[in-house]
């Protein structure tokens, strides 16, 4: 059944204000989402209500944070169907998870002389950790390449495993232009020379369904804020067997077994790997923003963000001067481009002035744009609350744009 | 009749930017300063003299001439290009002293504050800074003879 847009914009309340005298069109979502009402005042309520650090005391309004904590991991559990709950780590965010399983995997399993595979459409956050990782060790990165419409090769990825090949470190939709990777199939590739892989979910879980299991992804990464959640907050998904095997990554309270001067042993999964206090708040946040995707459901969100997608390509192609990038067949909603001799930071002003919320720049990935020997896009990011009205408004800038710098 | 101070000049901005009544006017006005800006000589549009900013990139190359700086600038966003059209105006062929000295207000007043903030990253910001530093090293120099 098709989503009904006005009950779905009265579910986000920042989106009813006015920027510049204009209503607001938010187009930066792979930036980061707006929040549901439920989110916000989920977070609103252990704040008022039952606010107390978790697993530590044995009072009341402790019991009470810590079980709601226990359940939203139990929430995302179900959200991205792993097998166990301890197989969902809080982090704070895709980069921190990244970064964990850089130094906790890097130190177990990469040697000097080992191969890194990483892809030609990373965000910097899945590029410089491993990059530091091989400083650190001697390893060697390799890079997936692409074709013009931004998609993967896969006869080129085939042949860079080798006997040296530790780890796959791939994103599932590419921030930059919005392509989806075939990850369930890159996987299987892996695997088949024995090599785990992990998959960068910041620009995925919040546009369709995700199933760890079916994609038999070893690491599975999200933030909370790009999916309707708060900042600060994000998971880190492994699975318990390779977990299990890894040191953990930054140490202190809760993570800790037995602690004397002479020798401290690690607690079990989940907590090995979260040191401190961890977002707890963050996370109940997170569940109820998991819980308002399913309600809303992502099948109906996928299919209504493939009506932008197509009605926006359409809209934007039909202006003369301006060039799409990243055209691959299976992608979600971002419209990235850029006008013939305008400048994006110069497009980007004015749209704004429409009261119009783009991205312009890199997008946080230079390789991407050197590829193609551009400095950067126009990135409109739409997500399933914006409109075919706001799409218009985009290309009535555009045209105002190219009327004042040409 | 005696040359006019930054303040004076300042002022000056203020008062043709007070006409406009919308954002487009201004910017359209900003279009056309960028044009007026002499261009930076290819021969110097290289790393060294490139202030890298994320959005956008500015280039500005600084001598002295008589006792005074001067500034010469460009950058690769119209936009950009314009607000500097209107720094090298207040801050082009000065003492350094004055440089050093004169506060900075006018892009706040004719309401371009917005091309400041750090969040737009187009190297205005780092221009300015970077135009201070000439200065000051100016400065320095003139009173070590």
């Amino acid at each position: 059944m098709a989503l009904d847009i006005n009950k779905i914009r009265n579910d986000f309340p920042i989106l009813k204000q006015m920027v510049h005298n204009r209503p607001l069109v938010y187009f930066d979502n792979a930036a980061t989402t707006q929040k549901p009402v439920k989110v916000i005042e989920s977070m609103d309520r252990i704040y008022r209500e039952t606010n107390s650090n978790i697993h530590r005391g044995v009072h009341h309004l402790s019991d009470l944070t810590t079980r709601h904590f226990e359940e939203a991991r139990e929430t995302i559990r179900k959200f991205i169907n792993a097998r166990h709950d301890h197989e969902i780590i809080f982090t704070p965010g895709t980069t921190a998870g990244i970064n964990l399983v850089a130094f906790s995997f890097g130190e177990k399993y990469v040697r000097q002389g080992d191969e890194i595979i990483i892809s030609a459409i990373e965000h910097h956050s899945n590029i410089v950790p491993w990059q530091m990782l091989c400083e650190r060790k001697g390893a060697k990165l390799k890079i997936i390449p692409i074709n013009d419409h931004g998609e993967l090769l896969m006869d080129q990825y085939e042949m860079l495993f080798s006997s040296e090949t530790r780890l796959v470190a791939l994103t599932h939709v590419a921030n930059s232009i919005g392509t989806i990777n075939p990850v369930k199939k890159m996987i299987e590739t892996a695997h088949r020379h024995e090599v785990p892989v992990l998959i960068d979910g910041a620009q995925a879980v919040q546009h369709g369904r995700v199933d760890v299991q079916d994609l038999d992804a070893d690491f599975y990464i999200f933030s909370g804020h790009k999916m309707y959640g708060p900042t600060g907050i994000g998971v880190l998904y492994g699975k318990e067997a390779i977990l299990d095997e890894l040191p953990p990554y930054q140490t202190g309270g809760e993570m800790v077994d037995q602690v004397s001067f002479e020798k401290t042993t690690f607690n079990r999964l989940p907590f090995k790997f979260e040191a401190g206090t961890p977002n707890y708040i963050g996370g109940i946040g997170l569940a109820a923003a998991a819980d308002y995707l399913q309600e809303t459901g992502l099948d109906e969100i996928a299919a209504r963000e493939k009506d932008l997608l197509e009605y926006g390509n359409k809209r934007l192609a039909e202006i003369g001067g301006l060039h799409l990038f990243g055209e691959a067949g299976n992608k979600i909603s971002i419209m990235s481009f850029i006008l013939d001799d305008i400048h994006p930071y110069d497009a980007g002003m004015i749209i704004d002035k429409y009261g119009i919320a783009v991205r312009t720049g890199n997008h946080c990935a230079q390789p991407f744009m050197e590829r193609f020997g551009i400095r950067g896009t126009i990135r409109a990011s739409l997500v399933f609350y914006n409109t075919h009205q706001e799409i218009d408004l985009l290309c009535e800038a555009v045209e105002k744009v190219k009327q004042m710098f040409n | 009749m005696a040359e006019k101070t930054m303040t004076e000049i300042q002022e000056e901005i203020i008062e043709e930017f007070g006409i406009f009544d919308d954002w487009l006017d201004k910017y359209n006005y900003l279009i056309d300063l960028s044009k007026s800006l002499p261009i930076i000589d290819a021969k110097f549009k290289t790393p060294e003299f490139l202030i890298e900013g994320c959005q956008s990139s500015v280039w500005l190359k600084t001598e002295m001439v008589d006792g005074k700086v001067v500034f010469t600038a460009d950058s690769d966003a119209i936009i950009t290009k314009g607000i500097i059209a209107l720094l090298v105006r207040v801050m082009s062929h000065r003492q350094p002293e004055e440089i050093l000295d004169t506060d900075l207000y006018f892009i706040d007043r004719i309401g371009l504050k917005e091309n400041l903030s750090p969040t737009r990253s187009n190297g205005l910001v780092s221009m300015i800074r970077q135009m201070k530093l000439y200065a000051l090293a100016y400065q320095a120099k003139s009173k070590q003879k």
